[in-house]
């Protein structure tokens, strides 16, 4: 909204490039924008919608129907020109939506929560061809969403703001791997957050002294984050890894992969539930204990690291 | 025999069914008795009478003599005519008061918009006579605005504002300003504002925006105000 010049900050700068647009009415910042309702205008036809932007542009007649077709093409919906916006289901309005957005080739592709209005099926559709279109169309595009999951999907670079305030901006990998904060680690993606003392650069969960990728240079609490898919059932200490014991509480079949709620023994890690996620289809589903059995997991050191 | 066990399936419970959606229609027509029979023994009956009485003539005959006299008196059409050009009027000087200050209510938050209602509202709150006679004192020879303007020097002698068309527009527009704005000010709430933000997202300067996308949605408000407005004139 601050970046389509709907909201006014308090202070600062937005910049496109090197050019200050803050002070900028929207009319004039040239950027094409999908609303979260789509903001079709409901009184105009699918072509009169996409026309719009190029009428208000001084485009000619025949050069309106050329790109307007052309957009319409670009999101699959030629053909469709001279329906009306309320004949259009869900994903068309968006298709639409999309197309007025792109059809004066704006500098920037503004996106807020384009598909959160979808069922989840036609959302992951559409997320996947949105990236085509987005390196077809080489246009720089900002995309806001909730789903962590649409986040790593959609991006070449994510930014999680929380509160108003920028957590982390990095690619996608760099997000999930090294999140910088409990926040995000909680937030992208699955995790079970581990509460753990640092004392003279070492790391203990409980009394068990625990191996970390990275150094730690202070003293003091600290969360151990476990990506559930990276633990691994083992029977034993392995090199360069650390070990988990504790009992099985919850077991949840879930299609694709198996949940299961590790409590870790109260004695040696501290009363701490601990999500492991194994994938269907391997060998370890089959040798899975069951439920009130005990269990030893395994996670490696590279696959270990601390948040504030 | 397969077919026969296959069709009584698709038809279980059909008959049954289908008596619960009847019994449902005729509840709800049954709703509308009381008022059917309202306007057919007070509205419908006397009119229809009526409408039988002008096809009567002074011997008690069918004949077309009343509609004769409304064709050859001028009166009858003076009369019309005065009605209409009131009526066209007092229903354009509405839309031009009415319609930037229901765009106003509408851009306003919620209370500020219902306060603004309440003050549209009032002038229903008093009686037609009152508010006609309140006129009459305000803008007589003598009266408070004449009075007033001639002690500040804005003319000298005393305008005559009541008793002529003038004084009738004032009046209506006073009691038919209500009637344009409420038709028009719903149908201006339901107006997406993310459409107006589109328009400008997409290059549209306010007027411009206004023009091509508030107005034409506002369009079916605004002739129901209209037609409101005009009907009761």
């Amino acid at each position: 909204m601050v970046l389509a010049g709907f909201t006014r900050p308090d202070y600062g700068s937005v910049k496109f490039g090197t050019e200050e647009v803050v002070l900028k009415p929207p009319h004039l910042r040239d950027i094409g924008m999908v609303f979260q309702n789509y903001a079709l205008f409901p009184h105009m036809n699918v072509e009169q919608n996409v026309g719009y932007p190029q009428k208000l542009r001084g485009v000619s007649k025949k050069d309106i129907k050329d790109t307007v077709n052309e957009a319409l093409k670009t999101v699959k919906l030629d053909g469709l020109g001279h329906r009306g916006v309320a004949e259009l289901s869900g994903g068309q309005r968006q298709r639409v939506a999309l197309a007025r957005a792109i059809v004066f080739q704006p500098k920037i592709l503004l996106m807020d929560e384009p598909l959160s209005a979808l069922d989840k099926k036609l959302r992951e559709e559409m997320q996947i061809e949105l990236r085509q279109l987005h390196d077809s169309l080489n246009m720089t595009t900002v995309y806001v969403t909730h789903d962590q999951k649409e986040a790593l999907t959609m991006s070449d670079r994510i930014a999680v703001i929380n509160g108003g305030g920028l957590m982390q901006l990095g690619t996608p990998n760099e997000i999930y791997q090294n999140p910088n904060n409990a926040f995000i680690a909680d937030f992208i993606g699955e995790s079970s957050l581990l509460s753990v003392k640092v004392s003279k650069k070492n790391v203990y969960l409980g009394n068990v002294k625990i191996l970390v990728d990275h150094s730690v240079k202070k003293d003091g609490d600290f969360l151990l984050v476990v990506r559930p898919e990276k633990l691994f059932l083992t029977n034993g200490k392995t090199d360069n890894c650390n070990t988990f014991t504790g009992t099985i509480v919850e077991s949840i079949y879930q299609g694709e992969s198996q949940l299961i709620m590790i409590k870790l023994d109260p004695n040696t890690h501290g009363d701490q539930i601990l999500r492991m996620r194994i994938p269907n289809g391997t060998s370890s589903m089959e040798e899975l204990p069951s439920v009130g059995a005990s269990v030893t997991v395994g996670l490696k050191k590279s696959d270990s690291f601390l948040v504030e | 025999m397969a077919t026969k066990t296959k069709l009584n399936k698709e038809h279980i419970n059909k008959i049954e069914l289908d008596q619960l959606d009847r019994k449902e229609r005729y509840t709800l027509f049954g709703l509308t008795v009381p008022y059917l029979a309202l306007v057919f023994g007070l509205i419908i009956i006397p009119i229809g009478w009526l409408f039988y009485m002008s096809f009567i003539g002074r011997d008690e005959t069918l004949s077309l003599e009343n509609y004769e006299r409304i064709w050859n008196s001028k009166a009858y059409f003076r009369i019309f005519k005065t009605t209409f050009q009131i009526s066209i009027l007092t229903t354009l000087i509405c839309v031009l008061l009415g319609y930037p200050l229901t765009y106003f209510m509408s851009q306003l938050s919620n209370r500020w918009a219902n306060i603004c209602l309440i003050g549209v509202l009032i002038p229903f709150w008093t009686s037609l006579l009152v508010r006609t006679y309140a006129w009459l004192v305000l803008l007589q020879k003598k009266g408070l605005i004449n009075s007033l303007a001639i002690d500040w020097g804005l003319w000298s002698e005393p305008i005559k504002f009541v008793h002529n068309t003038s004084g009738t527009l004032i009046g209506m527009v006073h009691i038919m300003l209500p009637f344009l704005i409420l038709p028009l000010y719903a149908n201006m709430r339901t107006i997406d504002k993310d459409c107006l933000k589109a328009a400008a997202n997409l290059g549209a300067t306010p007027t411009r925006a206004f023009w091509t996308v508030f107005f034409p949605l506002s369009l079916p408000g605004l002739f129901a105000g209209l037609l409101i407005v005009f009907v009761l004139c």
